[in-house]
């Protein structure tokens, strides 16, 4: 499934306009801890989190993954939005609880591998 | 509630992350002794909770007062730390300053100055940077107070 | 979901003493990040996470946690156990990811 497809079902809200959805989602992973995303998520994965600060950018840039959803309405902080912008990743912006947004990604046929 | 007053002090010991949140532990054990209504147990429970675990991230020591009369819980947390430069900016959703090892630990996610805000009905914050920090907080015991002003300082 | 309904489908261990299966749960969270936890205000509810220390225990005693699941096969250790029985806050452990296990809950019905 596209980035973009994911978008458009859960109706995301892209505070990077500006870069390509058409990425390929490989499965999904959810975690608040930096060290568990970078030692278990997949290349291509999308990572949902509650976590605002600029490191999420490293870590998904170094994880290679396909995007970001910050969950519960959280919005990124200016310094993560400009890196997102620099280092190619989509972020997004879901106002469900990640419990919720896993489930509906869940059940849109995406699994964590 | 019951007609009593009571009054405590717990010790705060920085970096003691195995007994953090025992003093708010405490003193919701005291609020429950009291029968003091569930709904205002939690929001003091949860204010102290971030209060306590603020002084033991970022402090050397500090402690938490709690002063209990039949209007109001009042908690006053005091600590010896390196203080706070900008509040403004320290009451800010996701705002921190926690080091990534904090932050693996599941603190540090910026949201405690602003819980406590959330559950308390007046927060006051004083501050010297240098000089540590005192946090006074009072939730409002009586169903008038319900419509109370958040007022910070 | 009753506890017991849970633990199979996720197929879960119990680690706490309290066993008490028929325990009903109406609610679901997942979080890594205790204040987070404080302010979602996730009372009476299931908190899954990946974090195995005690403040685990006690985040959870003062949101009003009724249980804890932990996922990736995390297992906390005696002193987190122990603080979780005299809480009376039953443990499960599962091998499943926290995404596949808020997936498969999320398939069965629980909501946040």
């Amino acid at each position: 499934m596209k980035l973009y497809e994911i978008v458009n079902s859960l109706s995301l809200e892209v505070k990077t306009p500006s870069l390509d959805l058409n990425k390929e989602v490989t499965g999904g992973y959810v975690s608040d801890l930096l060290s568990d995303v970078i030692g278990n998520s997949k290349k291509g994965n999308v990572w949902i989190t509650l976590q605002t600060h600029q490191n999420i950018i490293a870590v998904a840039t170094l994880r290679d993954m396909s995007g970001i959803i910050l969950v519960n309405g959280r919005n990124p902080d200016a310094n993560t939005l400009l890196k997102a912008n620099e280092q190619g990743i989509p972020l997004m912006v879901s106002s469900l609880p990640a419990f919720e947004l896993v489930g509906r990604l869940y059940s849109l046929g995406i699994r964590c591998q | 509630m019951d007609n009593k007053v009571a009054e405590g002090v717990f010790f705060l010991t920085g970096k003691d992350f195995s007994n953090a949140g025992a003093a708010s532990s405490n003193l919701k054990g005291v609020l429950e002794g009291m029968r003091v209504q569930p709904d205002i147990i939690r929001r003091a429970a949860i204010a102290a909770f971030e209060a306590e675990m603020n002084v033991i991230i970022y402090a050397v020591a500090g402690m938490m007062h709690y002063y209990i009369t039949p209007e109001t819980i009042r908690i006053v947390v005091k600590d010896m730390g390196s203080g706070i430069p900008d509040i403004g900016l320290a009451m800010t959703e996701g705002y921190s300053t926690a080091p990534d090892y904090i932050r693996e630990m599941g603190f540090g996610s910026g949201m405690g100055l602003p819980n406590i805000k959330k559950n308390a009905d007046r927060l006051d914050i004083d501050s010297v940077v240098g000089g540590g920090t005192t946090l006074e907080f009072i939730i409002y015991l009586n169903k008038d107070s319900k419509g109370a002003k958040n007022e910070t300082l | 979901m009753t506890l017991d309904e849970i633990k199979n489908t996720l197929n879960a261990a119990v680690i706490s003493k309290r066993e008490d299966m028929n325990l009903n749960i109406v609610r679901a969270y997942c979080a890594d990040l205790m204040s987070d936890v404080l302010a979602f205000s996730i009372t009476n509810s299931l908190l899954i996470t990946h974090l195995t220390n005690t403040q685990v225990i006690r985040t959870a005693e003062i949101a009003d946690v009724k249980t804890i699941v932990f996922v990736q096969s995390k297992r906390p250790d005696i002193e987190t156990i122990a603080l979780a029985d005299t809480k009376n806050i039953p443990l499960l452990v599962t091998d499943l990811s926290m995404y596949e296990a808020c997936g498969k809950l999320y398939e069965k019905g629980l909501r946040s």
